[in-house]
């Protein structure tokens, strides 16, 4: 593989939107209260800020509300009938698509252990009716701000990890180590590409580079597949963890094949503008693996260590000798069943392996 | 407590605060909202219904603290902390007493709207 300048020298239109956004003021508020008075004086003070403002009677309604319209923060009464205001933190605390829109209580409920236990409960603040008007303009401000820095955060976790990591992090939490699980690991990089490199400007390689990484999480993407590392031209990717995906073996192989159709397609639109064709090489291999984050705390990837990723890197490799564009290791194929025609090329030596490896390519 | 019925500094921070318009409206939903309320005290108190008995006892107060009703708003509070077991002792006079109050609340919020 070749070391290429990193894809986040090309601009980031996303950086310059988070930053944008950093001051944007208006925002989707919900006001929960019984009481018609406390609900229209508290709307009134919420539009005047310039926020857009729906209100709710209840707890029940509220919650309705919340999971249909989603909202930037909420507004909670805590007296009210059929669903009171603790009862809805407590669903909110327990609700994946709930639990980070932020709560500010608004009670005239009386006693410290009142205000403690909607803290407890996951409410940011805790204001008593009636509520000042500039400190409610500061505390929604801050609950505002803080929201969109979790915001941002999440999408920055997205844009670095795919999506079932970013959800597996907010699920389970963030710890280092892993676990053992069987999953099918694919290594794919394009063929002589330091020559190409050499050949163009390095706009024009980062370019190409842009379009055969779409093209590629595309396709693996789109089979189950999650690419847990990228390399100058090479990539990795793992079927199977950290989410279960059934006939993993199978969806990497599909996977494989769509890369190298849509290389194929690619390559008529280069040859269109008198660009030379590219070739992809991919190795597969399916068995255990350790699955997890690995780094510092500080900083970590999600990635996946063992046997198997070797033997998936030095299939890789051997595509070139071998003359095939997809090879595969045993146990891959005979996770596949009949559905696919592999050729069978023997046991062959690879490197860093003492004993010989079963290699298939597939057509 | 205090002597006014309604205290007027409140009175004047809720109108500066949220436009003379809108508080004058507010009072009207008030005026509407808060017979309904206090019919709810006496149901909840001869149905033995503590929690809409504290609820009702509740949102007056809050409402009272609001346009600056403060010895309504402070009667109401007694009733929400002594609960429904504490009115009962003295039969309805705290009802009686804070009906008496809310008669004078409407008369002088009523005066400041068509002032």
């Amino acid at each position: 593989m070749n070391w290429t300048p990193s894809l986040r020298a090309s601009p980031q239109p996303w950086l310059r939107c988070v930053m944008r956004d950093r001051h944007q003021a208006p925002a989707r508020l919900l006001v929960v209260d019984d009481n018609k008075v406390n609900r229209l004086l508290l709307t009134r003070s919420l539009e005047l800020h310039g926020h857009t403002v729906a209100s709710a009677e209840n707890g029940r309604v509220a919650l309705e509300m919340l999971r249909r319209d989603g909202f930037d923060l909420m507004l909670l009464d805590m007296e009210m009938p059929e669903m009171d205001g603790f009862q809805v933190l407590e669903q909110m605390v327990g609700d994946l698509q709930l639990r980070d829109t932020p709560v500010i209580v608004t009670s005239s409920l009386e006693g410290i252990a009142n205000v403690v236990r909607c803290i407890e409960l996951g409410a940011e603040d805790y204001l008593a009716k009636p509520v000042n008007p500039v400190l409610l303009k500061a505390r929604i401000g801050a609950s505002l701000e803080k929201k969109r820095l979790r915001d941002q955060q999440k999408a920055l976790v997205r844009r670095f990890a795919t999506p079932e990591v970013a959800q597996d992090l907010q699920d389970s939490g963030f710890a280092l180590g892993g676990k053992r699980v069987t999953a099918t690991v694919l290594f794919s990089d394009i063929r002589d590409f330091t020559s190409l490199a050499e050949s163009q400007a390095p706009e024009e390689t980062i370019e190409l580079l842009n379009t055969y990484y779409a093209l590629m999480f595309d396709a693996i993407g789109g089979h189950g597949g999650i690419v847990t590392m990228m390399m100058g031209d090479g990539l990795m990717a793992v079927f199977g963890a950290p989410v279960p995906l059934p006939d993993h073996a199978t969806s990497a192989v599909r996977a494989a094949q769509e890369m190298t159709e849509l290389i194929e397609l690619f390559n008529h639109e280069r040859m269109a503008i008198a660009k030379p064709k590219i070739r992809i090489g991919i190795g597969i291999a399916t068995g255990e693996v350790v699955a997890g984050y690995t780094g510092t705390n500080d900083r970590a990837a999600y990635t996946c260590i063992g046997d198997t990723v070797n033997v998936a890197a030095r299939l890789e490799a051997h595509t070139k000798l071998a003359q095939r564009p997809i090879l595969i290791d045993g146990a891959t194929r005979a996770a596949l069943g009949d559905a696919f025609a592999a050729e069978d090329l023997g046991p062959v030596p690879l490197k860093g392996k003492a004993a010989m490896v079963d290699v298939f390519a597939i057509a | 407590m205090t002597t006014q019925t309604i205290d007027p500094a409140t009175f004047e921070e809720l109108k500066a605060t949220t436009g003379a318009e809108f508080a004058l409206e507010l009072v009207g939903t008030f005026l509407e909202e808060a017979p309904g309320m206090l019919n709810d005290l006496r149901t909840a108190l001869g149905a033995n219904d503590a929690d809409t008995f504290r609820r009702a006892a509740h949102s007056l107060k809050s409402n009272g603290n609001t346009f600056g009703a403060l010895n309504f708003a402070a009667q109401a509070r007694a009733l929400e902390l002594g609960g429904l077991s504490s009115a009962k002792e003295g039969g309805s006079r705290a009802l009686d007493e804070l009906d008496a109050e809310f008669a004078r609340v409407a008369a002088a919020l009523a005066a400041l709207r068509y002032a």
